[in-house]
């Protein structure tokens, strides 16, 4: 782990308390400010910045965790281009947003290293709550529940918390130590408990919680990356992208980097692949999309963290087979137009590009079999879990659900600003 | 091409940028230093028995990213021994002929005071500046502001001054007295040659809160200080302009206060001032801004067809009247930029909790341009000052420019309120929600 964080330099570094000063003296305190309403967690940013200008630090942790428990990780890893400084008032005028990212890690960093209490939550409810999975969603649903006063157990598959914050998000955004440093910020103010190494799969594991519990919260996340379902997928090095990002985040890559990589996908996942694989040493990084550039549903500002590092583009182009013996040696593909807004397959255009590692980023699937051994469960046509939008109660009202696993994958922030609408969901719900 | 060059009160400098009586001009090395960058003129610190300072003796308050607002200090008058100033005064006006080089000066009997005007003289000096303004640490001890305060002393002091003097003689002011015309009416009785002001006002720039003690902090302890700076400018230029004013003072005034830029330096010169003197910004930047004054200066008298300096020296000066004689009838009213308005709501909020209630929001939130309630609008300015987008929200003229009426003329037709709940109020004529409407929302 010290190794990665000597690997990927920080792309938001911490502030220094100068820059903090200056950074925090341009806010203008909008009224009903702009950068608030585009954050999920509703945080109230002009108030933390001010208390930041005003030398009111602590102050500024607090306003900051009690609208998001995972404050710190969100500032090091939210898109805030697409969020708080994307809707800051200086974009319209051409000057550069706040570094909200920034001043809130400022703020929020200090108030780990300095182990402040901004909770102290009663066990008064003599009630108890199981949550499945110590991701974002969950860590923040215990949160909130422990600040109710309700008796918290999280149950998580992995021996570390803190989901794909720590096994996905891109290692040059945060680093291991500062996304587990919050978890045990949380843990020691909030008491909840996490069972590590605990995957619930069976019926029977199902059937232990909903005895030994009040209410139950799914914070499972997404699955494993998903098949392409072309010829030669299971050759060796031919990787999901999210098993291959976690062998790099938890140092258990076991052969150096190939020279040539081809990424098939246009989203984020795409990007952080091919950026990663760039970054640790390969020379030549295809991003391979079978549709246009400005059909990507990557964010232009991770297209272009990816290109800074010499990842190169191809659009159009649909990958037919991996080639090599047993080992990954090159991929077919086919160019492909859009004809009446349909994507068709160009006969006659297939061409091959070598490779030593083909990285699969087309999205993960979901965890239909593990929702399967619950009961009364809706999922939506394409696996989500359905639940009400403010309580996050599913159609089985014993479970709530929140973040990857009911939006379908979107970023950490939706999933803390979930998961504390379901403890809400769910203190409503036992307190009836 | 704009010509600088200044002639006040018989003083001769290539332009009106002078060094205030301060650190900066400690010293013959730092005065040389200043004249060969561009500066006109010095006042030396104040020269007199040589004092013993503190430390730490200055304070300062910024104000959100920008340093030093305001300052303030507790130093005294100069540390140094007269002959070695006087050496160097000498030395300085060897090398600079055409520089106006001012001895200020601060003692306390006329045995002193006649004796250090000769001393001065002596050395070359072009003129005197009598420092009646400090009001710390000398002020205890019968001088600086306790002089200034006492318009009869003050006087009495400066015709001590005038029985020797052979060059030009400026009386520096204090601002900490209520009327500042009463010195200044002191110093021409007295037949003095010119006022300088404001000195720097008496002040605690700020409290150390978890030390319990106030800024600057000598051990475990403070004193009140002298305020300047920027932020005191406003204050300067209301008193230049009194005694600009003034039929009894009738005196050439060096403008002093918060001048860092020529637009400030502009604004002095157009209320009556015709030299200036600095001293925080070049403590906060350094004699180099001298260039940035000086260009600025002449661009700003090139674009209005000005020559010299005396040709718009108070040309603002009949325009600052009584509120009496203001016409009540001109009205103004904000009016906001669709196209620049970047939705920060700040104007929405200020007007809604800090004025009249004139600005609304839009039902539909994702519309950020707040709308001017035009029947509201009391045309206050709060909203214009407020906003951060340049040009954004401008004040519009709305009656015709055809009718004129000041409280002065109302009064005397008896069309003004008289009794509490008068008709005549003025908030008569725009709406004030009623108080249980602020729980509503
Ligand atoms: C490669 C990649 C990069 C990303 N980069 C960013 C980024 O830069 N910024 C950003 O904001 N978001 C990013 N995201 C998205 C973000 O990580 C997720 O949206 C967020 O982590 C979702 O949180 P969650 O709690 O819903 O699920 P997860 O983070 O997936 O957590 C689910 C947890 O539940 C556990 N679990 C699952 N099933 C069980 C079970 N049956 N029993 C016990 N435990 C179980 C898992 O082990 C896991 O710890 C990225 C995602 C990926 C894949
Ligand atoms: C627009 C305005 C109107 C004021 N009206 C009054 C007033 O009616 N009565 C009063 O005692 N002070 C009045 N003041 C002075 C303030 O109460 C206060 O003493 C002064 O503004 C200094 O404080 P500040 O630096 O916080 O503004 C007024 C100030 C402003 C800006
Ligand atoms: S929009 Fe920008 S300037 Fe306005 S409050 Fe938010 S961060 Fe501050
Ligand atoms: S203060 Fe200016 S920019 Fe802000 S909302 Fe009002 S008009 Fe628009
Ligand atoms: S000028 Fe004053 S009253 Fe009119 S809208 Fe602006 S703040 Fe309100």
């Amino acid at each position: 782990m010290q190794d990665n964080e000597k690997r990927f330099p920080q792309i938001k570094p911490l502030m220094n308390t100068s820059e903090a000063y200056y950074e925090s003296s341009r806010c203008l305190f909008c009224y009903d400010a702009p950068c608030t309403l585009a954050c999920p967690t509703s945080i109230d940013i002009p108030l933390f910045i001010r208390q930041i200008n005003n030398g009111n630090l602590i102050g500024a942790g607090k306003t900051i965790y009690q609208s998001n428990y995972l404050g710190n990780t969100c500032a090091k890893v939210c898109p805030t281009e697409m969020l708080c400084e994307g809707a800051c008032v200086f974009t319209k005028v051409n000057i550069k947003a706040l570094a909200i990212g920034r001043l809130q890690n400022f703020a929020t960093n200090s108030a780990i290293l300095s182990k402040q209490k901004f909770f102290d939550p009663q066990n008064n409810t003599g009630k108890s709550v199981a949550i499945i999975g110590a991701g974002p969603a969950g860590i923040s649903c215990a949160c909130e529940l422990r600040a109710a006063g309700y008796h918290v157990d999280i149950y998580e598959a992995k021996s570390n918390p803190s989901g794909l914050a720590l096994h996905g998000v891109a290692p040059y955004k945060i680093t291991n130590r500062e996304a587990l440093m919050e978890v045990d910020f949380l843990k020691e103010q909030f008491g909840f408990n996490i069972i590590y190494n605990t995957r619930i799969a069976s019926k029977i594991d199902v059937e232990k919680l909903e005895s030994n519990y009040d209410a139950i919260f799914l914070g499972i996340g997404l699955g494993n990356s998903a098949e392409i379902k072309i010829k030669g997928e299971n050759k060796t090095d031919c990787v999901g992208a999210t098993e291959f990002i976690e062998q790099i985040k938890m140092s258990s890559l076991d052969k150096p980097m190939a020279k040539k990589v081809i990424v098939l996908g246009g989203g984020n996942t795409a990007m952080d692949a091919a950026s990663e694989s760039a970054r640790l040493g390969a020379e030549n990084v295809i991003v391979a999309y079978r549709r246009s550039e400005k059909e990507m549903k990557a964010y232009d500002f991770e297209y272009d963290l990816a290109k800074v590092t010499g990842v190169v583009g191809v659009f159009n182009i649909a990958p037919v087979e991996i080639l090599g013996e047993k080992v990954v040696e090159g991929v077919k593909f086919i160019r492909t137009e859009s004809q009446h807004g349909k994507l068709v397959n160009i006969p006659g255009s297939e061409f091959v590009l070598d490779c030593g590692l083909v990285i699969k980023a087309t999205g993960q699937l979901k965890q239909t079999s593990m929702i399967a051994n619950i009961s009364g469960i809706s999922l939506d046509e394409t696996g989500r879990i359905l639940v009400n939008e403010t309580s996050c109660q599913t159609s089985n009202p014993k479970y709530f659900a929140g973040g990857d696993a009911v939006n379908g994958g979107a970023e950490v922030v939706n999933a803390v600003a979930e998961g504390k609408n379901g403890g809400k969901g769910i203190h409503a719900f036992l307190s009836r | 091409m704009a010509n600088l060059k200044i002639n006040f009160a018989g003083i001769q400098a290539p332009n009106p940028f002078w060094l205030a009586s301060g650190p900066p001009t400690n010293s013959g090395y730092q005065i040389m230093k200043a004249f060969d960058q561009g500066w006109g003129g010095a006042v030396w610190k104040t020269l007199g028995v040589p004092v013993v300072n503190v430390s730490s003796r200055y304070g300062a308050i910024n104000h959100r990213g920008n340093r030093v607002v305001g300052f303030n200090n507790i130093e005294l008058i100069t540390d140094r021994r007269l002959c070695d100033n006087l050496r160097e005064m000498e030395e300085v006006k060897k090398h600079f002929p055409n520089h106006a080089v001012i001895a200020s000066l601060m003692v306390q009997t006329k045995k002193e005071w006649q004796q250090i005007v000769h001393d001065v003289q002596n050395a070359g000096a072009d003129g005197i500046e009598l420092n009646f303004g400090c009001p710390h640490g000398m002020c205890e001890r019968g001088m600086g502001s306790a002089v200034g305060q006492e318009p009869e002393v003050l006087e009495t002091i400066t015709r001590w001054v005038m029985e020797v003097a052979t060059i030009p003689v400026i009386v520096k002011l204090t601002p900490n007295i209520s009327d500042i015309t009463e010195p200044a009416q002191a110093a021409r009785r007295a037949g003095a040659n010119a006022i300088s002001l404001i000195n720097t006002i008496q002040s605690l720039i700020g409290v150390d809160i978890d030390r319990f003690v106030t800024y600057p902090v000598v051990e475990n302890s403070s004193s009140n200080g002298g305020y300047c700076g920027p932020a005191v400018k406003p204050i300067a230029l209301n008193m230049v302009k009194n005694c600009a004013q003034h039929p009894l003072v009738q005196l050439p005034i060096s403008g002093i206060g918060g001048i860092e830029n020529w637009r400030d330096a502009v604004e002095f010169l157009l209320l009556g001032a015709s030299s200036l003197q600095v001293c925080t910004a070049v403590m906060h930047y350094g004699f180099g801004i001298i260039r940035d004054m000086t260009s600025g200066l002449e661009q700003y008298m090139d674009s209005h067809g000005f020559e010299t300096i005396d040709q718009f020296i108070g040309k603002a000066l009949p325009n600052v009247k009584h509120w009496e004689d203001l016409n009540l009838k001109y009205r103004v009213i904000a009016s906001i930029d669709e196209e620049k308005c970047i939705g920060c709501q700040l104007c929405y909020i200020a007007c809604e909790d800090g004025a009249h209630q004139a600005i609304d929001l839009n039902d539909d939130k994702s519309m950020r341009v707040p709308k001017i309630n035009e029947e509201n609008c009391v045309g206050c300015n709060l909203c214009s000052l407020i906003c951060p987008v340049e040009n954004c929200i401008t004040m519009v003229r709305k009656d015709d420019g055809n009718e004129h009426l000041t409280w002065r003329q109302r009064t005397e037709a008896n069309d003004v309120p008289t009794t509490f709940d008068d008709a005549l109020a003025g908030g008569n004529s725009h709406t004030v929600p009623a108080p249980l409407e602020a729980l509503k929302k």
